[in-house]
């Protein structure tokens, strides 16, 4: 991180893009008082930009999104070290609802969707920290990003998949979010929408100016929107880099990008004890 | 057959099957948004009706103005057990909830015992006319009262959850409390609003039952008496409140028209609803109106 001496003020609109919007450091999250999770999770997400986090199942980037989000405590977990700062502001025991005030959106993981409510009911939920917002308008809104949805009546329950992706999406716009934090957008999607996810992702950034933290197993597509990319492994980061350099990265290639040179099945599973990351 | 009894009977049976229906709505709003069982139901009812009596009798406000105050009331207390009793248990298992509650039932009995004594005290006119004649029909005006309050009860209940944001945010928590915190909702406020509503709407139905009856601690059956009218609407199903308490009400005084024209054993009235439970329950576990939950992933 850069900070020289006109720096720009916290939530500061014309703040720059590229300084630091998330902070983790040092992060450490431990559930029901004995079960380490986060050991030490430092990362940087940038302002304006997409930030890529990657990791194997059980690595711990939901836990992570999580921890930021605030959402810890519903399931018996806390952050026992470590800080995550947002705008220079220390926020790690910061409640809920005042991050999602100040312009922290995750999408949760499975997408979160009040599915006994309409389409229409969602996305005004979505709008629940802005007593003032014209819901009206901004369903339009919404609905101009997302035609589909507009068609679709009945329970939200009874979309599919992608469609309740762009609905958890749509929602999280509705919040008006200077954030967004993604857990696998992509998951379950086939692989047309899957890029039409992509696409839409590209767009709440470049359009909307939305910073983006984005969580994915999928590390192809996201290494290729994403500015940056961190790659967790066991609760830390392991790996980090610009997309291109992670995309080259021969550990990356291997173990995330299912290309490379070809290795035997042996080697594949010996990866954890030859730690070529640590 | 006796038709005017009879029809009297019916007429009897909405009227109180409504009251029963949103003293299950209360019931009902608070299980669904915070999963507690209340076991103190009925005598928040009871306390209701016992602030507004003591307020109209003791202090000698008018009645309109007691109402009122007694619901002012009703609402801070309902706040004052959610944040006081319930919140610190937030995570601890179901039977430490329920065994919260049925301290919370006997702690005010006894306490309302004791403050406000043990006889029926009945309300003192306040109407000016004890009927209204509707289309010849000779209807009291506080059954009428009751009817109109029900009715007007259920619609600020259906405005509520369908268009206002905070109704909205309760049922966003009733879904899921992570997903709703996740979305900026504040799921110890709605807490803390669920119990309030399900004070102020118990405090309406005790007055109301008050008025028409007379105020007493044995009222408190009422919160007995729901559990029928719930379980037969579905535990979780708001609507199916409503059809249960009216269900109820209903069966209760066909029970009694039955019991007192032609089978006079006695006290079919209040035995009835609790055997149609039990059938009901026997049928379909999940009772009438249980939502079924939406399977796709
Ligand atoms: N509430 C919890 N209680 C106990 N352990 C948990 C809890 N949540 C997560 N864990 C554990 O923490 C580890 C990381 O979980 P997490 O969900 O963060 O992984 P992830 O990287 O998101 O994996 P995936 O790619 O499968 O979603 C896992 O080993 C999991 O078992
Ligand atoms: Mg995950």
């Amino acid at each position: 991180m850069t900070m020289t001496a006109d720096a720009p003020k916290k939530d500061d609109p014309a703040a720059t893009s590229g300084d630091t919007i998330l902070s983790l450091n040092n992060v450490e999250v431990v559930f029901n008082d004995v079960i380490l999770v986060l050991r030490g999770m430092s990362l940087n997400a940038r302002r304006g930009q997409i930030t890529a986090l990657l990791g194997a199942n059980g690595a711990g980037k939901s836990t992570t999104l999580k921890a930021i989000a605030g959402l810890l405590r519903t399931e018996d977990g806390e952050i026992t070290r470590g800080t995550v700062s947002y705008n220079d502001k220390d926020i790690t025991r910061m409640a809920a609802d005042r991050k999602v005030r100040d312009g922290i959106f995750l999408v949760m993981e499975g997408r979160g969707i009040v599915q006994d409510m309409t389409i229409r009911e969602n996305l005004r939920l979505g709008a629940f920290t802005r007593k003032d917002a014209d819901i009206e308008a901004e369903i339009a809104e919404v609905y101009k990003f997302f035609p589909r949805l507009q068609e679709r009546k009945g329970l939200a329950g009874y979309l599919s998949g992608g469609e309740q992706q762009m609905l958890a999406i749509g929602r999280a716009m509705m919040a008006k979010p200077k954030l967004i934090m993604m857990d696998e957008p992509s998951m379950g999607l086939s692989p047309l929408l899957v890029k039409e996810v992509f696409g839409i992702i590209r767009r709440l950034n470049e359009e909307l100016g939305i910073s983006i933290l984005l969580v994915e197993q999928n590390a192809n597509m996201a290494l290729k929107v994403a500015d940056y990319g961190y790659i967790m492994e066991n609760g830390k980061i392991v790996l980090d880099g610009t997309g291109a350099e992670l995309v080259e990265n021969e550990d990356v290639k291997e173990f995330y990008l299912g290309g490379g040179e070809r290795r035997s099945f042996r080697n594949v599973k010996s990866f954890r004890r030859r730690k070529r990351w640590l | 057959m006796n038709t005017s009894l009879l029809l009297q009977l019916l007429v009897n049976g909405v009227i109180v099957g409504m009251l029963y229906g949103i003293v299950a709505m209360c019931f009902v709003l608070i299980y669904k948004s915070t999963q507690v069982v209340n076991f103190a139901q009925g005598e928040f009812v009871v306390l209701g009706a016992w602030v507004c009596l003591s307020l109209v009798v003791s202090m000698g406000l008018p009645f309109w103005l007691a109402f009122l105050f007694s619901l002012v009331f009703m609402m801070v207390f309902g706040i004052l057990v959610q944040v006081i009793l319930l919140r610190p248990l937030v995570g601890e298992p179901v039977i430490s909830v329920i065994m919260a509650t049925i301290g919370l039932s006997i702690f005010m009995q006894a306490t309302m015992n004791w403050i406000f004594g043990n006889n029926a005290v009945r309300f003192p006119q306040v109407f000016d006319q004890a009927t209204v004649s509707i289309g010849g029909l000779n209807v009291e005006t506080a059954y009428l009262m009751s009817l109109v309050l029900s009715l007007v009860v259920m619609g600020m209940f259906f405005w509520f959850f369908q268009y206002s944001r905070w109704g909205l945010a309760m049922r966003a928590t009733a879904w899921n409390q992570q997903i709703a915190q996740s979305l900026g909702i504040s799921v110890g406020r709605v807490f803390a609003m669920a119990w309030a509503i399900s004070a102020v709407v118990s405090g309406i139905a005790g007055v109301v039952i008050g008025l028409v009856s007379a105020v007493s601690n044995s009222l408190a059956i009422i919160g007995i008496k729901v559990f029928p009218a719930v379980i037969v609407g579905g535990l979780d199903s708001i609507v199916g409140a409503i059809i249960g308490g009216l269900t109820i009400g209903i069966l209760e005084n066909l029970a009694e028209f039955v019991d007192g024209q032609y089978l006079q054993i006695g006290n079919m009235y209040s035995v009835a609803p609790f055997y149609v439970l039990l059938i009901i329950l026997m049928i379909k576990p999940y009772g009438l109106f249980g939502t079924p939950d939406i399977e796709r992933v």
